[in-house]
């Protein structure tokens, strides 16, 4: 490429993607090419810009991070306890690359379920939605994904299909190094389905994970969609969500954020016709000295449309949670009901959070409501599960685990459940 | 009952104690041996509740001067957890609701936390479940409380109920309630004195705080104390409880004034 890029930092992430090998899909060639050119264009953001206002990037732009040259191999039985019973399929993305051998690809029911390099039916619809969700022209991010697109999950339910058992995407790092997980779900007109995407590790490098994912939800079908991210406590996580809801469509989701030293999540969702439905719960447990953004944009853009959020932050040592809901009714989306909501729960004095709820209404005729608290673990309640005996820390695990379980209990999935109730235990503990 | 035999429970001598600066309990005075049922009665703000409170060790209550020995412990030494672990058990005025917690697992957590204590065996959520439906049976409680959050959303009957609940299972030696009878209709008060009065053995004693007589009805106590201005003015038996009802508190504000200071000091 010969384009030149001003921003030293970005150069030196793009060092690699000249390598890439060009994808027989000319058109993603050109998807590509157009971030990278997009990207000469763009610098990373600072706090100077509104939407990163309280995330600092500059520890990420000390180092500097390439896409791994090639997978590393993990034996079955080394992943088996990231893997959930429950479901039906399974893809692993091992520092990005797909790993055919730990991945299970049948669902009998005429569901893809594969990587996006072996794509070879379908390529219509691909070219049609891989990339037109999440936009790349101002995220920086989503053009460094974009540039290096050439493997990632792709989904696609037919019509009128219900899908039972959940799909599993299990994204595992395992070393320092720059990794661009990207996931596209076309969910058919009057579909079901359930994905959980699940970002794991297996090192303590400092690494980057930039995720893309974009999901496409067709009239009257239902998405389920449960995102964990349990990074490693020194890495970088920064990831966009893009959700288009057709006429009377509903996503459902539940986003854990436990890991990573710095985590950014960008969800947009689209109510792009009447009657949509979207239920949009967070939970984000941090302590030390993470960081973890959160902005969510719930766009109603037609009538009829119902949106609920809870957002719960826990934010112990001296970590600092960041969440900004903004909910937009555009002119057009009248008789739209809304409710946001985002409690959060400082454990100590040094811990922090930024909260901003965001309402731009421009219906005269519709029902939104928000509401927002921070606050400490009540010493009423502790004193009373101390008066039954329970020590001091017993107290406030319990409390702190139910303040997060509100969240977890959610998340449609048992064996997903019991673990995530077992690692906020782990966290809570002092 | 009272019986000569008993052994001292609690011994509560010259107790003070403070909320932000402000000395509530002036000097109270309090012994319980096993077997009994103690009453202390007074208008609001006497400073009844805050002496249980105080007992059980609340941290918003600073003792500022006094003991209290329980079992042989020095009760003020002991972190709540400790009093509660040595069979201190405080039945709450207004119990917590703690959202996100089930009752059964609660009830569970505390129960197992104090058999652990005692040394007894912990039960897994089967072997507990017929045990607490067991002792629900003595309350008359419909078994859904268990699937509810602890106290979320209870009438306030439930919630007294619940506390009872509680002392069922957790067997103290010294069981305060503090206006446990507020929030009751009389069908309900019937059935939660009916539980006490089944809990109470000749090993325990229990402490009842209450503005009115008409638990007294149900639960029969061996000694009745009257709270003012932070300190026991006035002891008697039964008695005492329904002089009071008749006469009011007034008439003890006028008896105490005749009360040489000594005697409470």
């Amino acid at each position: 490429m010969g384009t030149t890029v001003a921003n030293t930092y970005l150069e030196s992430l793009l060092a690699g993607q000249s390598h890439l090998s060009a994808s027989p899909l000319a058109w993603l060639n050109w998807l590509r090419a157009e971030a990278v050119d997009r990207i000469s264009s763009l610098t990373v953001p600072t706090t100077r810009d509104e939407e990163w206002r309280f995330t600092d990037l500059s520890p990420l732009t000390k180092i500097s991070l390439q896409p791994v040259p090639r997978r590393v191999q993990l034996p079955a039985a080394e992943i088996e306890r990231y893997m959930l019973p429950e479901s039906v399929a399974r893809l692993v993305f091992i520092d990005g690359i797909y790993a055919p051998e730990l991945s299970v690809t049948e669902t009998d029911k005429g569901v893809t379920v594969q990587n996006l390099a072996a794509v070879v039916a379908h390529t219509a619809a691909l070219e049609s939605q891989l990339g037109k969700h999440v936009a790349f022209h101002d995220n920086v991010f989503a053009a460094l994904n974009t540039a290096f697109l050439h493997d990632g999950a792709l989904i696609i339910v037919p019509h009128d299909t219900v899908l039972e058992r959940p799909l599993h995407l299990l994204f595992i790092a395992t070393q320092s190094a720059a990794i661009y997980p990207r996931c596209l779900l076309l969910a058919g007109a009057r579909s079901a389905v359930t994905l959980v995407e699940d970002y794991m590790t297996i090192t303590d490098n400092a690494y980057l994970n930039d995720a893309v994912t974009e999901i496409v939800v067709a009239d009257g079908a239902r998405v389920e969609h449960v995102r964990v991210q349990r990074e490693a406590a020194s890495a970088f996580h920064i990831a966009s969500c893009a959700v288009s809801l057709a006429r009377a469509s509903c996503y459902r989701s539940v986003s854990v954020t436990l890991g990573a030293r710095l985590s950014r999540y960008d969800l947009n969702v689209t109510l792009h016709a009447d009657s949509a439905e979207c239920m949009v719960d967070g939970l984000t447990l941090i302590g030390g000295q993470q960081l973890a953004d959160t902005h969510t944009c719930i766009d109603h853009a037609q009538p009829h449309g119902v949106s609920r959020q809870l957002h719960k932050c826990i934010a112990g040592g001296a970590s600092h949670a960041v969440f900004n809901g903004k909910i937009l009714v555009r002119q057009d989306a009248q008789l739209t009901d809304s409710t946001q909501s985002s409690r959060n729960l400082l454990l100590s004095g040094r811990a922090h959070a930024d909260i901003k709820p965001q309402l731009e209404i421009f219906a005269d005729n519709v029902k939104c409501a928000h509401g927002a608290t921070v606050g400490q673990l009540d010493d009423e309640e502790l004193f009373y599960l101390k008066s039954r005996g329970m020590t001091e820390d017993a107290a406030r695990n319990l409390l702190t685990y139910a303040f997060g379980a509100e969240i977890i209990d959610r998340i449609p999935i048992v064996s997903l459940r019991q673990r995530l109730e077992e690692a906020v235990q782990i966290t809570v503990q002092p | 009952m009272i019986n000569h035999n008993a052994k001292t429970l609690l011994e509560v001598h010259g107790l003070r104690a403070a909320i932000d600066g402000v000395e509530i309990l002036k000097g109270v005075n309090l012994t319980v041996k096993t077997g009994e049922v103690h009453a202390i009665m007074g208008v609001n703000g006497s400073g009844k509740s805050t002496f249980a409170k105080a007992l059980a060790g609340h941290p918003a209550y600073k003792i500022t001067d006094g003991s209290a020995i329980f079992g042989g412990k020095n009760l003020l030494e002991l972190q709540p957890e400790a009093r509660a672990r040595a069979g201190l058990f405080l039945g709450f005025q207004y119990p917590v609701e703690v959202p996100g917690v089930a009752n059964s697992q609660f009830l569970r957590l505390i129960y197992n936390t104090l058999q652990k204590e005692r040394g007894g065996a912990e039960f897994d959520p089967l072997e507990f479940d017929d045990l607490v439906r067991e002792k629900m049976k003595l309350l008359d409680m419909n078994p859904d409380f268990l699937d509810r959050n602890v106290n979320e959303g209870f009438s306030g009957g439930e919630k007294k109920r619940n506390e009872i609940l509680q002392m069922a299972l957790l067997a103290p030696k010294l069981a305060i309630l503090d206006e446990t009878d507020s929030g009751l209709d009389i069908d309900a008060l019937r059935v939660v004195a009916n539980g006490i009065n089944r809990l109470a053995t000749g090993e325990n004693a229990i402490v009842l705080v209450t503005h009115y007589q008409r638990l007294l009805n149900h639960v029969v106590p061996d000694h009745v104390h009257v709270m003012q201005g932070g300190r026991i003015v006035k002891s008697g038996g039964k008695e005492l409880a329904l002089e009071l009802e008749a006469r009011g508190y007034e008439w003890v504000n006028t008896a105490a004034s005749s009360i040489p200071a000594a005697a409470n000091a």
